[in-house]
């Protein structure tokens, strides 16, 4: 983690990250703004200033750096806007999202061979367990660089994701950090009605893992829960951030309900949001 | 007859065993996975040879099938093991979407499949597998015929690039492919040169098919029998240049009518060159406990089903052939 890039910069990006989303959703008339405003922060915090990568140089088997997956595939524009703002994909390309011929499919695939990504995802529950070959191979090639992950919360419905973070800790996989993007909202409500998930803490502490609580939506918490986490990185078992989140963050009439889960604003709609969020970095 | 003698007794899957303990000594880069089934899958030698690059994941397949994937990433080339049923239909949207379409280089390996695992019954008896890969876009697919064969398939699949669906099964079966006969993916064998029927056969039918061959050389029909190992990509040519010899087809495979080798032939034949065919094939239905033998003859899959069928191919063959004859329009 370089640590150098100050909260204030962060935040401009996240400003821009956050326009990326409503006018990519907005373009194509689909797409899953709430849930992607509501991990800006964190994916811009681990794209600029967290993982040790080379974005001008993409390899698939990422030998020699740190490594994410995103397992909510669904919220798609934000890492498809934070890619391209950190110099993986033309900026440009991002008003292809979820067209045709576009390789920025409606969820992320490799399939298009679109740099930075490495695993299709989209059908939930299955980035977990991709963290965790990824991370078993950098073991056996003595490579130290780490591996994250991010899920939703609902994904954590999903019975393979326990299966993984069962193997994870059995196994002692410590280059492992799985972040779950705790805003309490799925499609078809809050969790807590859809399929409660009880006490999250105490289940990933009962399956082994280091587990440790941040604010999304806060660059400097964010930014203290990455140091946290990685300080435990090494040291036998696999760590957890449970992290809270707002979905829809940044655009108010998107907060506070699962209602922009998976739909577009309008053009009235979109120029609400857009005066919400400055224009830091120039519009694609 | 007796071209191919039985060299010896040998469940396939111990030939996947040998195959992978051999690749592991040349190709640092492959790993293995299994679900708590290693003595089944004969993955015990690979597992004690290099334990570093062993995973012993527990009663978890979709997790398997996920962690494989992810290792593909840092460049290794996993061999995933267990039941057949366990290696497709349970863990479909796992290898659609995190091998298949991803396009990760995971070697699946699948033991007991179809009705020859005997005794546990329908619910391990897989009949779908072949059809539910065989679907998948990018995999390739094989079903080897005997101990040898096995062993060359898992050895030929370390050296291909992409996702590769490995079917073998339990039982003690015939050793008859010589361990020299030269291996290729995607490459048809001719075992048996014949005019009259072909006989395309995969997995433990091929042995059926054989058996056939001989009966059917009593009975003054000449069959012709090519081992259809490899059913994605499907040698066209050899299915071509065979039927456009003998005119009528048998499909013989452990599996489900629908779906599988009898419906890859099919297929190509109803594009490019229709043809009378006779499946022998389990007929729609699932499986049962027993052993072996007394299965593969409830379901239709025994030697005399193999001869029955391709009487029958030649019967209507013929009919097509008076019907086609411009002599008999006038």
């Amino acid at each position: 983690m370089a640590n150098s890039i100050s909260t204030v910069e962060l935040q401009r990006i996240a400003s821009q990250v956050r326009r990326d989303i409503v006018r990519m959703v907005h373009g194509c008339q689909s797409g899953h703004p709430g849930g992607s405003l509501g991990c800006t922060d964190f994916l811009t915090m681990l794209y600029f200033d967290v993982l040790r990568h080379d974005a001008k140089n993409f390899s698939m088997d990422g030998i020699g750096q740190d490594l994410f997956f995103l397992s909510n595939g669904h919220i798609s524009p934000v890492f498809y806007s934070v890619l391209s703002r950190s110099g993986y994909l033309p900026v440009e390309e991002l008003k292809t999202f979820r067209k045709l011929d576009s390789r920025l499919q409606g969820h992320p695939t490799t399939h298009e061979g679109l740099p930075g990504v490495r695993m299709a995802s989209g059908s939930l529950g299955q980035g977990l367990s991709v963290g965790i070959g990824a991370a078993l191979a950098k073991k056996l090639n003595k490579d130290d660089h780490l591996v994250f992950t991010l899920h939703g919360d609902g994904e954590l419905q999903e019975g393979q994701i326990w299966e993984a973070a069962m193997f994870a800790a059995g196994k002692n996989v410590d280059n492992l950090i799985a972040t779950v993007d705790l805003n309490g909202q799925q499609i078809d409500g809050p969790t807590d009605q859809v399929m409660p998930l009880g006490d999250l803490r105490a289940k990933w502490v009962a399956f082994g893992w280091h587990v440790l609580e941040m604010n999304g939506n806060d660059m400097d918490s964010v930014r203290a829960g990455f140091l946290d986490a990685i300080s435990r990185t090494g040291k036998g078992k696999p760590v957890c951030i449970l992290m809270r989140t707002e979905m829809g963050m940044g655009v108010d009439f998107m907060m506070g309900s699962h209602e922009w889960h998976g739909i577009p604003p309008n053009d009235e709609q979109l120029a609400r949001a857009l005066s919400q969020l400055p224009e830091t970095l120039g519009d694609y | 007859m007796a071209a191919y003698p039985i060299l010896d007794q040998k469940d396939t899957r111990s030939g996947f065993g040998a195959g992978l303990l051999e690749l592991g000594n040349r190709d640092e880069r492959v790993v293995a996975l299994c679900a708590d089934l290693i003595g089944s899958l004969k993955m015990d030698a690979f597992a004690k040879q290099f334990p570093d690059r062993f995973f012993q994941v527990g009663i978890a397949e979709a997790n398997m099938m996920g962690i494989a994937a992810g290792l593909t990433i840092g460049g290794k080339i996993p061999f995933t093991g267990t039941f057949a049923n366990f290696s497709t239909g349970r863990v479909y949207d796992q290898i659609r979407q995190s091998i298949a379409y991803a396009g990760k280089n995971v070697k699946i390996c699948a033991s007991h499949a179809g009705l020859t695992l005997g005794e546990d019954g329908a619910t391990h008896q897989i009949l779908e597998d072949i059809g539910l890969m065989r679907m998948l876009p990018g995999m390739t697919v094989i079903v080897p015929c005997d101990y040898n064969q096995t062993k060359q398939a898992t050895i030929a699949i370390g050296a291909h690039e992409g996702p590769v669906y490995l079917r073998f099964g339990r039982p003690k079966w015939p050793v008859f492919i010589p361990a020299d006969l030269p291996f290729e993916i995607g490459k048809a064998q001719r075992l048996v040169e014949g005019s009259d029927v072909s006989i395309f056969a995969c997995g433990h039918l091929v042995w059926k098919a054989l058996q056939a061959a001989e009966e059917l050389a009593k009975r003054n029909i000449s069959a012709e029998v090519i081992n259809v190992h490899t059913i994605k990509p499907l040698d066209e040519e050899a299915v071509l240049s065979s039927v456009r010899k003998t005119k009528c087809v048998v499909t013989c495979e452990e599996h489900n009518r629908y779906g599988g080798l009898g419906d890859a032939i099919a297929q190509l034949l109803a594009r490019t060159l229709p043809t009378p065919q006779e499946y022998v094939a389990v007929n729609d239905s699932f499986g049962e406990s027993g052993t072996a033998d007394q299965l593969l003859k409830k379901y239709g899959l025994d030697t005399p089903d193999v001869v029955q069928a391709a009487e029958s191919a030649k019967d209507r063959a013929q009919i097509v052939a008076i019907r086609d004859n411009p002599l008999h329009r006038l």
